[in-house]
């Protein structure tokens, strides 16, 4: 989890990822910070996240985003 | 002759009265609705602008909408030219867009009206659209300002990023829009059974074409939620939803569907053309594109708010493999396009690969800067090739040269503009921004095109980087935010005792 905040703090770093649970539906994170979040992603763990993943539900939350990645990792 | 663009709305209305003209998610506005709402708020605007001279400035301060358009629509009756500004910019930058402009009113919606009237400071009046649009028709008024009217007169003005840190307001006429919206149409064959899917925000000229090209054509205007643009299978599936059949994006946002392989999931069926332009169209997401509309139209567009947003367009004719560079093509009929070289030399298409300065000449041509006439004489210039009459020419700043197939194709930029998530920035207006704080010693900014980021390079003995953060965003938009903020000793000189940015760009993307 720690890793995940890292790599949001390296996009935004204003943000306390903590507490935010709206980081598409508040647009803080638009389609430009969404592409480079899922690189990152994609990079570090060995992932490949489609076009179905990319939903709010996923992406809202740091906490949505790791579950998103540890899923990922076991499939 | 058309000498007004409402000409357009009224031949609309006529034909296609019950048509939907424009539309968002939630609602859609008829153009009979359309007309009769901007002849409403025309005649609200009269009595506001007491006494109504007329070609003054009127400032839009709305949600993106349909009623927003008709706003527009009604400022244009009313005589007078609309300026929308963008509600999401920080405060401070929209005041100073006040200061520059003086506008004689501001309209915004009914919700926002506390906060407009703190940003306006009791300078400027400050009326709901609700209240304009309840206004009792005047149309006698309206038609003897109507028949004062010429062509050249002011249509709009849009905001775009200043250099010394201060926006700048680009005024259009009547004329360079509607020969804008008549030769674009022609060229992109906008028909009135098309429906746009509108991405660009109207505060940003590249949304003329979805704008007016829909009223000039009878067509249909669906304003795409900006939220979709996150989550592209949503996006897709309301584009099917919607029958979508023309988009006018910039290629960051189709590179989002690009990247994320969306269009596998849902390709909307209706879609037949794809115009982009305002930065660079990577041609990998290009040819993603093309590979699941091989029988589409693509066209690529070229052109500064100063000349109305387009003064070439490529129709692309043939393959590119992904390291080629789609061109910018030919001018359209209203713009002469030409390069020029350092000596103001013509450069021409039979040099191929010789870099010169995007020159343009025609009735796309703005009337200039509002309120700024010094930068206004600095880029909009005597022709130097026409030594017989007066001629303007706009100095685009832009580098182009000609390829072997005498294709004109961009380079880059001769100073510190750049085009990020298709919005113009000029990185000295971010520094200028980070200057301002008093305890910013010295601020740079530089672009990365590879990784599309903007580095601010900063010396400081008390700020770090949230606090900078923090600070810009309550002076720059958002799409101006750095990406990256590097504080550092010192920064490096050139023995004139200026910053080295070459070096200082070295040292940090590891490349000139």
């Amino acid at each position: 989890m720690d890793e995940i905040i890292e790599i949001l703090s390296g996009i935004h770093p204003e943000i306390d990822y903590e507490t935010e649970d709206a980081l598409i539906d508040k647009r803080i994170f638009d389609s430009f910070d969404i592409v480079t979040l899922v690189g990152e992603l994609t990079d570090n763990y060995d992932i490949e996240i489609g076009p179905e993943e990319l939903i709010p539900e996923n992406f809202n939350s740091a906490a949505g985003i790791y579950a998103l990645v540890t899923r990922l990792m076991e499939e | 002759m058309i000498t007004n663009i409402l000409e357009y709305l009224e031949d609309a209305a006529l034909a296609f009265p019950s048509k939907t003209a424009y539309a968002d998610e939630n609602y859609g506005i008829t153009y009979g609705e359309l007309e009769s709402t901007a002849v409403k708020i025309g005649s609200g605007l009269l009595k506001c602008l007491m006494p109504n001279t007329g070609r003054a400035p009127v400032m839009i301060y709305m949600e993106k909408s349909p009623a927003c358009i008709a706003a527009f629509m009604g400022v244009l009756e009313s005589g007078n030219f609309y300026v929308p500004v963008d509600i999401e910019m920080p405060g401070q930058r929209v005041g100073s867009i006040i200061e520059n402009l003086k506008p004689a009113l501001i309209i915004c919606d009914e919700d926002r009206l506390p906060e407009t009237e703190k940003i306006a400071l009791q300078r400027v009046r400050v009326i709901s659209y609700e209240e304009l649009s309840g206004a009792d028709e005047d149309k006698k008024t309206l038609e003897e300002i109507r028949s004062r009217h010429i062509d050249t007169d002011p249509a709009y003005a849009i905001y775009t990023s200043g250099s010394t840190g201060v926006p700048k307001g680009v005024i259009v006429s009547h004329r360079s829009l509607i020969d804008y919206a008549e030769h674009f149409s022609l060229a992109a064959g906008f028909k009135a059974d098309d429906i746009a899917g509108n991405q660009v925000p109207f505060h940003f000229d590249a949304s003329l074409i979805d704008i007016y090209c829909t009223l000039k054509n009878g067509g249909t205007m669906v304003i795409i939620p900006v939220r979709l643009f996150s989550v592209p299978a949503k996006l897709l599936e309301f584009m099917e939803e919607r029958r979508i059949t023309i988009i006018r994006w910039v290629p960051s946002a189709l590179n989002m569907v690009a990247a994320f392989k969306a269009l596998k999931l849902t390709r909307p069926s209706t879609l037949r053309e794809i115009i982009f332009g305002a930065e660079a169209m990577p041609t990998k997401c290009f040819n993603y594109w093309k590979s699941y509309y091989p029988e589409a139209v693509f066209i690529q567009i070229y052109g500064p708010t100063e000349i109305t947003g387009v003064c070439t367009y490529y129709v692309v004719d043939r393959d590119f493999d992904d390291t080629e560079t789609i061109p910018i093509g030919k001018h359209l009929k209203n713009s002469g396009v030409f390069l020029l070289d350092e000596n103001d030399r013509l450069i021409t298409e039979d040099s191929p690969g010789v870099q010169g300065e995007i020159c343009v000449r025609g009735s796309g041509l703005a009337n200039g800067y509002i309120n700024s006439p010094e930068i206004t004489e600095k880029v909009f210039t005597q022709n130097p090739l026409n030594g017989s009459f007066p001629e303007r020419i706009y100095r685009t700043g832009d580098l182009a040269f000609y390829n072997e197939k005498k294709e004109l194709v961009f380079a880059s930029r001769k100073d510190f503009q750049i085009k990020h998530m298709g919005h113009r920035i000029e990185l000295g207006e971010i520094e200028a921004a980070a200057l301002s704080h008093p305890g910013m010693k010295s601020a740079i900014c530089l672009f990365d095109e590879e990784k599309n980021k903007i580095i601010l390079v900063y010396v400081s003995d008390t700020l770090d980087d949230i606090n900078i953060l923090g600070y810009l965003k309550e002076r720059i938009p958002r799409y101006m935010i750095p990406n990256i903020f590097k504080r550092i000793e010192e920064m490096p000189l050139t023995s004139g005792g200026k910053t080295d940015r070459v070096r200082l760009r070295e040292s940090i993307l590891g490349r000139k």
